[in-house]
């Protein structure tokens, strides 16, 4: 299911140079997200009409609260970041198909995230490490690291500059630890994904990754988040994959990468 | 007193005059879980081509000063799949009442030629779910996807009167602004024999990326929808309601009951609500609600009364 909400805003906080954290109180969002899903986010300036696509970092089902982690792009997330505990803040989710986590049982799994891609990563590793999973997940920022410190599990960082682990991107932090795995998890920069489905396809990993599309309706119903697929898509009955209900999350041998 | 909110589109009763907007909907599968589609005057579903259709590549949209400026190049996925897949689910969504009324389905058509929108045109001849069909000849994003067709009146009248005589359901043409004179247009499509309008179609539009030095949009143009457009749909729905004698269906940055209204005294007889959806989903309950409560403040005992009252 999903729904339109209004949350409750418990706390926004600032975890990197204008990088935020949302916690909010949700009725049912919360309770049924997934790792990999979405929210879509409305700003209360109704002249932004367009919601804005933002992860699910982590979702507390017992608690009903839902955290969001999101970059300052532009006005909508300038609004978001100025939220102040008891505000009310609309949403709709849980939206999306978010990672198949069972793929990866009994595997040897990478969650791989770069820069604001690394958010979903946390729930991510977060159900994969309670559920006993062998998760190492994989961090890529450009020079400030944030989140790192909450993942549950093995974590190996790379930065561009050097300031911490591996110097370069993340592909160089898999090479450099030389690890292993059976399936891949990954979300962050296009040109991140496209050289992370290059490597599984070389090594003969299963990869999903987690892609990014301008959205109107959040739903599926407008056609504007449209991704090219390999094989003639059943809802379009052409090769487009819609991102918002398809996806976000799409196996990467599944798609014009 | 129980107000009448019911009209009448060529032979076909809406039990109110709300109905969703081409595109903005899909064919309301998504929408049905945010909404009770039984609640509408009727649905209208995305433009359907007789084969199924790529669209435009991305990035398809963009959002713009209270709207937004769309490219999607009419992907759909043809009219056979339409029919077996989003008219069944329509037919089994909506419930009709013992006199067989209920949210009544407008279908939306597209095509590159003439040809193509007569063949899917007969195709929907066959569906007892389609009651009403509205022909877009006014998509700004695709060359041939219509808006050649509909900016030129004798383009119009031609299309007009080729539809009309293929169809079995009433037709509705959806007319383009980027024209220089609607009121033209409208009484050209009037003249081919239409059953009624439908206008606004989105404003060919641009929005520069600044920061990437580019286009916002892969196919640079688009079309403008939302509040922002609202003001020169009234108007437009204005000029035409004057010029013609068929009833109009008016759109264009609907967002409230208020808006709705301004339509209706325009000359509307019924309003599509489209982009605001995008920013709430129940927006199109509101505008009902809207309209109710507005009658029964000003005991206002027929909808009817309202349309074409300003002059
Ligand atoms: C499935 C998905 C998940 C996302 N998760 C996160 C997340 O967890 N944290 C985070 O910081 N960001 C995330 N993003 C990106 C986020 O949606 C944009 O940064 C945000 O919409 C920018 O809005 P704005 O008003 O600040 O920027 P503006 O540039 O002013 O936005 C203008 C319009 O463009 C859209 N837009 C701008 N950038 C993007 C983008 N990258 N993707 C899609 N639409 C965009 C906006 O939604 C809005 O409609 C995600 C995007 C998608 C598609
Ligand atoms: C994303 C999007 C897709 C659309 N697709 C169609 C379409 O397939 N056929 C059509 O006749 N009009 C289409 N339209 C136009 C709308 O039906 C409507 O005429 C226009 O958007 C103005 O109304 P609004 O401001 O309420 O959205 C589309 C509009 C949008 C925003
Ligand atoms: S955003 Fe409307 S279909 Fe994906």
């Amino acid at each position: 299911m999903k729904y339109r909400e209004k949350a409750t805003v418990l706390g926004c906080e600032e975890i990197g140079t204008r990088i935020f954290s949302l916690r909010l109180e949700t009725r049912q969002i919360a309770a049924e997200a997934r790792p990999g899903q979405f929210v879509s986010v409305y700003c209360s300036d109704a002249s932004r009409l367009l919601p804005r696509p933002i992860s699910v970092c982590e979702a507390d089902a017992g608690a009903g609260v839902l955290r969001l982690v999101f970059r300052i792009a532009g006005k909508g997330t300038q609004e978001f970041s100025r939220l102040c505990s008891g505000d009310k803040v609309d949403l709709a989710g849980p939206l999306g198909n978010g990672f198949s986590l069972e793929m990866g049982e009994g595997k040897r799994i990478l969650a791989v995230g770069g820069g604001i891609g690394i958010p979903p990563m946390l729930e991510t590793a977060k159900r994969l490490a309670s559920g006993g999973q062998d998760v190492t997940a994989v961090l890529g920022y450009r020079d400030e690291v944030f989140l790192r410190d909450e993942f549950p599990c093995r974590c190996i960082v790379a930065t561009e500059d050097g300031s911490c682990g591996t110097r370069g991107n993340v592909l160089d932090a898999i090479r450099a630890g030389k690890l292993e795995a059976d399936v891949i998890f990954a979300c962050g920069p296009a040109v991140m994904l496209r050289a992370i489905a290059a490597y599984a396809r070389e090594h003969g990993i299963l990869c999903q990754v987690s892609m990014e599309e301008k959205m109107a309706c959040g739903i599926g119903a407008c056609l504007s988040c449209v991704y090219k697929s390999k094989e003639i898509d059943t809802h379009s009955q052409v090769k487009n994959k819609r991102v918002c209900t398809e996806g976000p999350v799409f196996l990467s041998t599944d798609i014009e990468i | 007193m129980a107000q009448n909110m019911s009209v009448e589109i060529c032979g076909v009763r809406l039990k109110n005059p709300v109905m969703t907007a081409s595109g903005t909907f899909g064919s309301g599968v998504e929408f049905s879980e945010f909404l009770d589609l039984n609640r509408l005057g009727a649905v209208v579903t995305k433009g359907v081509a007789l084969v199924p259709w790529e669209g435009n590549p991305v990035p398809r949209i963009c959002e713009t000063p209270s709207g937004m400026l769309n490219a999607i190049g009419l992907q759909n996925p043809g009219v056979a799949v339409f029919a077996k897949r989003d008219l069944k689910f329509l037919e089994e969504e909506l419930s009709r009442d013992q006199a067989g009324e209920g949210t009544k389905v407008v279908v939306n058509v597209c095509g590159h030629s003439e040809e193509e929108y007569i063949g899917c045109v007969e195709k929907l001849s066959d569906e007892p779910r389609a009651d009403l069909l509205e022909i877009n000849i006014s998509c700004p994003n695709v060359r041939e996807g219509g808006i050649a067709f509909g900016t030129d009146p004798k383009g119009v009248e031609r299309i007009t009167s080729a539809v009309r005589k293929a169809a079995r359901q009433p037709v509705i043409m959806k007319l383009s602004p980027n024209v220089t004179s609607i009121s033209e247009i409208a009484k050209a499509a009037e003249a081919g024999g239409a059953d009624a309008l439908s206008l606004i179609n989105t404003l060919t539009g641009m929005k520069i990326d600044v920061e990437r030095r580019t286009f916002a949009l892969a196919n640079r143009t688009g079309g403008l929808s939302g509040p922002a457009i609202h003001p020169v749909a009234v108007r437009m729905v204005y000029e035409c309601a004057q010029a013609v004698k068929i009833p109009i269906i008016g759109m264009g940055g609907i967002r409230t009951a208020e808006d709705a209204l301004e339509m209706i005294m325009a000359g509307a007889t019924a309003v599509s609500v489209g982009t605001a959806s995008f920013h709430d989903q129940t927006t199109v309950l509101s505008v009902i609600d809207g309209i109710e409560g507005f009658l029964e403040r000003h005991q206002v005992s027929d909808i009817r009364d309202l349309i074409g009252c300003v002059r």
